[in-house]
């Protein structure tokens, strides 16, 4: 033995009530880690292996599986957490950085929740949605500072001032950037065809764009990353608008890459790298090492396109975010995409996860603020993304400065994802994270697709719904209209920095 | 962030500032035409033993009275004037940029070897300390800034709103701002200068936080929150008050790697070594191309992981340093030599003497 | 069959409107677009398709042939930072040096440059199929030289003098370099290793090296025979051992 901690306490206990168990064996199918297995006439279970990814309990016809967390208790202790001890364990054992899946687990408070809606009362009245429109058609793009209006020779005003070209969304919620290898086609195609149905976005990641996925292309945001897969003009032509990842608010600063093992060859062919090679996204663009680089990578790719494709940047939400959003908006980009430190990856070191970035609520506010202030908020439109779970959580990016939002997490759970944070192993037993054909062909396109456009359908009726209910009829007319939210028990600082009043100001 | 560039005639033979304008005009993708400057030593030749303080003033009348009674505090205006400008049909001006030559009372820096920088030095920060509508911007001796920022200020822009053919110089810098903050102050593009030493930057440096509380400690106020007011700083520090061979002051500023040091002889391993131990805090990270000037050279020098780009070029007398090489062939299209340096590589060029 | 030949001045002319026109002559069918008088334009040839050749006198700016999927680009002149980046298919021929980053991610074609290149240079260029990039330099390299390679081939002739790059193929995990004449270990960065070049080796790089030759006007004889070093990943997974699981 080359260490001597033995095993961990297990983090999660499956039981069978065997009364109700029929032994029909759906579990033993549906659980890509082999949790169950048949010994004789007894199923077994091997409680170890399971990440609580409620696939067996879904499919289980009795209902006889249950499963409990942390059902072993370490001594209790405020400093020396279960996390930080088994972290521990883990770097002794091994000598390594460790990965984690999906979003930050840190708990801190999360400033969506102290933020409280605004509706109208007697002096002014709410909107009725039902009778009257209310518009959350938004154009994501450069909107011009001001007109140039001449008069033609019949004496009828025109308009001199050329447009700038603009991605028209039906409802301010898109799908978030999500390539294809961390998850499935059938994911994607999914999300597509919701993007289509919606009138709304989709983010190809940086994986390339497979041509299962060209008869959506006109909904896709194709994005350029800095190991560039995938990436060529063909692409660059296809996409409806092209986005730059400089960052992951999951974790700032900082690559990815995809293993070898999940470059199967249609993963391959997409990224455009040979099948089982690592595709290694390095930290920075190494062609982009300051802002006036940034601003010649979005003009090589508007010169390429013709400057017909409005061209989006990201950047992870970190302390001087209002200045490089303010850079960005310099450099000829269009909207900028801001992902907050609980944005969802497939897999970041932990310490990162946890430790890097600042909250997307706070990094919204603070850029919508420092454009208005340099004058540029019409240079580019912002996008918010990061940790959007719900529709009261749009309408407060959005009042908080933002144009429209990116959902991940929530589109993966609305195909049935269950956040259980295993998606690196690549067995998710829903299809979603994985490229196992018999895993993948689990998630079948005409369902969830109808699932991901449900989830949008309903956003967007609460939205319509909340912003009535404030008297609001356009949504241009909430954005950055912070007059309508409300601090509860949030700090002092927190509320100048947010341009928030507190509850009952 | 932002294009530089810089070039110097080591036999002291005079340019006027239209080659320079033109070299920088040609960088104008690297801007954001919210800022640009230049920088110049001999334009003074008839007060050239006197601190020339370039000082933008927010008003002519409250603010100069300020500057004027700090200064006859310290020593002696020689004379003093508006910076002649002439106004630019997209350039807003906020303040009034004016001159002073001046003498520094040496006896009010007792000890110092070096008095009348110090006195400089002393005035400058305290001028820019407080809020009094009034910044110095340059502050040397037959040398002078001339810059602008907010919209319209592309190089063309500034280098005609001063006139900039009108002077004539033996090194000229220059620089063109890619804003991110305050993209309407006046005194933030560079050239940074205090006294001899001018810089421009092109790029940011990730250890300002760390060089700012360093250099602070030794007396000088960071009020510019620039890199290169910090830098300046540095070099003065390291040059003036240290005695640093200005090689060795770049060496402590983008040192070699540890690995690269434990390959060096035995004296050159301790001398890098006692640098990196004294000079840990002064120590730049980030992506940054540096070109320095002081009335006897020029220089330039890149991070030690060679992130921004710097082109050299040579012509006769000339010695050229810029972001790229276009802007080098549009003011010397006969340039005769170019080339690209490699980090911890400095280029450093003398005025023969 | 005649030539169909198209001039462009370039003299003052921002670079949108000089692409328009060097894109609009290609489509009118053009074999050959010579533009002159070139300062510091960039992105000439992003972008752009088919298979002309184009000429240019000058100093270009950045990003020369950048997402170029099948002209050629042949420059009388040094070039600037990253020509060839992430570029397709196409040829790039420098008649002078270039700056940092030279061919970043390539993913096909060629880009061959007579003199010197800065730092960086092939970084993460990458292979897929049929498309398998080369860059080859006459003169010497800087450092972190093929950094993140992960496909494709990267010669370095050397002709000039001795080369300066050091921590070479930092995170190689495909592809190769060759570099004429010996290469200090020291250089290399963790995950490269060198590798005897191979006979085999020698042929397939014969076809290349002669092209280069001839765009250049050398003799290949002597390159064809020189001593080389080979320079690989020592894993295809460079950073396997880093990361363990929660
Ligand atoms: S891994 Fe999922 S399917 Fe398997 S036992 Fe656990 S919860 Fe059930
Ligand atoms: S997508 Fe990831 S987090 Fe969601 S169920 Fe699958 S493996 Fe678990």
């Amino acid at each position: 033995m080359s260490n001597n901690l033995g095993s961990m306490p297990l983090r999660y206990r499956v039981t069978i009530d065997r009364e109700q168990c029929m032994e029909c064996e759906r579990c033993i199918e549906n659980c890509s880690y082999g949790v169950f297995r048949r010994d004789g006439d007894r199923i077994l279970i091997n409680s170890r292996k399971c990440t609580a990814c409620h696939r067996c309990l879904a499919y289980c016809p009795r209902d006889a599986i249950m499963l409990e967390e942390q059902p072993c208790d370490y001594r209790s202790h405020p400093v020396w957490t279960r996390a930080t001890r088994e972290a521990i364990y883990n770097q002794a054992r091994t000598g390594k950085i460790i990965l984690a899946g999906m979003g930050s687990v840190a708990n801190l408070p999360i400033i969506f929740d102290h933020l409280m809606l605004d509706a109208c009362q007697v002096t002014t009245p709410p909107t009725d949605p039902l009778r009257e429109p209310v518009e959350l058609r938004t154009y994501l793009g450069k909107k011009p500072s001001r007109l140039d209006l001449r008069r033609n020779p019949d004496g009828d005003i025109e308009l001199a001032t050329e447009l700038a070209p603009n991605l028209m969304v039906e409802t301010p919620v898109m799908l978030g950037h999500m390539s294809y290898g961390a998850i499935s086609l059938n994911a994607q195609i999914s999300m597509a065809r919701a993007a289509k149905e919606t009138g709304t976005f989709m983010g190809t990641g940086e994986g390339g764009l497979h041509a299962g996925l060209y008869p959506y292309q006109d909904r896709m945001i194709v994005q350029v990353a800095s190991g560039r897969f995938g990436v060529n003009i063909d692409y660059l032509e296809r996409g409806a608008a092209i986005e730059i990842k400089l960052g992951q608010g999951a974790k700032p600063g900082i690559g990815g890459h995809l293993t070898g093992e999940k470059v199967s060859k249609d993963v391959s062919r997409t990224r455009m790298i040979p099948q089982g090679s690592d595709a290694i996204s390095p930290a920075p663009h190494h062609d982009i090492y300051g802002i006036e680089d940034l601003s010649q990578l979005v003009r090589s790719i508007k010169e390429a396109t013709e400057w017909k494709k409005p061209v989006f940047a990201k950047i992870a939400a970190v302390n001087n975010t209002a200045e490089n959003v303010a850079a960005v908006a310099r450099s000829s980009v269009d909207a900028v995409v801001i992902d907050g430190f609980r944005g969802g990856t497939g897999a970041a070191p932990r310490v990162f996860r946890d430790h890097v970035g600042i909250p997307i609520e706070v990094a919204v506010a603070s850029a919508d603020r420092e454009l208005r202030k340099q004058g540029l908020r019409n240079e580019v439109s912002l996008i918010a993304c990061g940790s959007i779970r719900e529709s009261a959580d749009v309408v407060k990016a959005i009042a908080l400065g933002a144009d429209a939002v990116y959902i991940g997490t929530a589109a993966l759970a609305a195909m049935g994802c269950r956040v259980c944070g295993n998606c690196y192993q690549g067995l998710c037993p829903w299809g979603i994270a994985t490229q196992r054909p018999d895993l993948v062909e689990r998630l079948d396109p005409d369902v969830a697709s109808k699932q991901v456009a449900n989830l949008i359908h309903a956003w967007t009726l609460e939205i319509t719904e909340l912003m009535g209910a404030a008297g609001i009829n356009s949504i241009e007319s909430l954005r950055g209209n912070r007059d309508r939210l409300r601090g509860y028990m949030l700090d002092e600082g927190l509320l100048d920095v947010l341009d928030v009043k507190p509850v009952g100001a | 962030m932002c294009g530089i560039f810089g070039v110097m005639d080591k036999r002291r033979q005079m340019m006027d500032g239209s080659g320079i304008r033109q070299a920088l005009s040609i960088m104008n993708e690297r801007g954001s035409g919210e800022g640009a400057g230049y920088a110049a030593y001999g334009i003074y030749p008839d007060y050239r033993d006197c601190y020339a303080l370039h000082v933008f003033l927010d008003n002519a009348c409250e603010s100069k009275a300020v500057v004027d009674a700090t200064l006859e505090q310290w020593g002696a205006i020689e004379h003093d004037e508006a910076i002649p400008t002439y106004d630019q049909p997209n350039l807003r001006a906020p303040c009034t940029p004016w001159r002073y030559f001046f003498r520094p009372d040496p006896s009010l820096a007792p000890g110092s070897a070096t008095p009348e920088k110090d006195v400089i030095t002393n005035l400058v920060m305290q001028i820019n300390r407080a809020s009094n509508g009034a910044e110095v911007f340059s502050s040397g001796k037959n040398v002078g800034v001339f810059k602008a920022g907010g919209a319209g200020s592309w190089p063309e822009a500034v280098a005609d709103y001063y006139r900039i053919e009108d002077y004539e110089g033996y090194i000229w810098l220059a620089h063109n701002r890619y804003a991110t903050n305050n993209p309407g102050r006046w005194e933030r593009p560079d050239p940074f200068n205090l006294h001899d030493w001018s810089v421009v930057e092109n790029g940011k440096i990730t250890t300002y936080g760390t060089n700012r509380r360093y250099v602070e400690s030794f007396g000088y106020t960071c009020s510019n929150f620039t890199d290169s007011e910090v830098i300046t700083y540095l070099i003065d520090l390291l040059v003036r008050r240290h005695g640093l061979d200005i090689n060795l002051a770049i060496r402590a500023l983008a040192p070699p790697y540890w690995e690269d040091i434990d390959q060096m002889p035995k004296t050159e391993q301790d001398l890098n070594r006692a640098l990196r131990f004294a000079y840990g805090s002064a120590t730049m990270n980030g992506p940054f191309t540096i070109v320095a000037a002081n009335p006897d050279m020029m220089v330039g020098f890149t991070d030690r992981g060679k992130l921004r780009p710097m082109v050299v070029g040579e012509c006769g007398d000339c010695l050229y340093i810029s972001s790229e090489e276009a802007a080098i062939r549009a003011m010397e299209p006969n340039v005769e030599s170019i080339m690209m340096p490699a980090a911890g590589e400095p280029v450093i060029g003398r005025v023969a003497p | 069959m005649m030539v169909k030949l198209v001039t462009i001045d370039a003299k003052g002319m921002h670079y949108t409107p000089l692409n328009q026109q060097v894109r609009r002559a290609v489509e009118d069918g053009a074999d050959e677009v010579v533009v002159q008088n070139v300062l510091g334009q960039r992105f000439i040839g992003d972008g752009l398709k088919g298979d002309a050749t184009i000429h240019v006198y000058g100093v270009p700016g950045g990003d020369l042939a950048m997402f170029m999927s099948g002209p050629t680009v042949i420059v009388h002149g040094n070039a600037e930072h990253a020509p060839g980046n992430t570029m397709d298919a196409g040829k790039v021929v420098i008649h002078g040096s270039a700056g940092d980053a030279v061919a970043h991610s390539m993913r096909g074609g060629k880009v061959f440059i007579r003199g010197n290149i800065g730092y960086r240079g092939g970084i993460h260029m990458k292979q897929y199929e049929a498309q398998r990039p080369i860059l080859v330099v006459g003169g010497s390299a800087q450092t972190f030289l093929g950094e993140y390679m992960a496909g494709g081939l990267l010669i370095v002739l050397d002709l000039d003098g001795a080369m300066k790059a050091r921590g070479i193929g930092s995170g190689i995990h495909g592809g190769e370099i060759i570099i004429r004449g010996d290469v200090d270990d020291a250089c290399l960065a963790a995950g490269a290793k060198k590798v005897p070049l191979t006979d085999e080796d020698r042929r397939r790089i014969a076809p290349v090296i002669r092209e280069f030759a001839g765009d250049f006007g050398l003799d290949p004889e002597p390159l064809l025979n020189a001593d080389y070093t080979r320079i690989v990943p020592a894993s295809a997974r460079p950073f396997a051992g880093k990361y363990t699981w929660e």
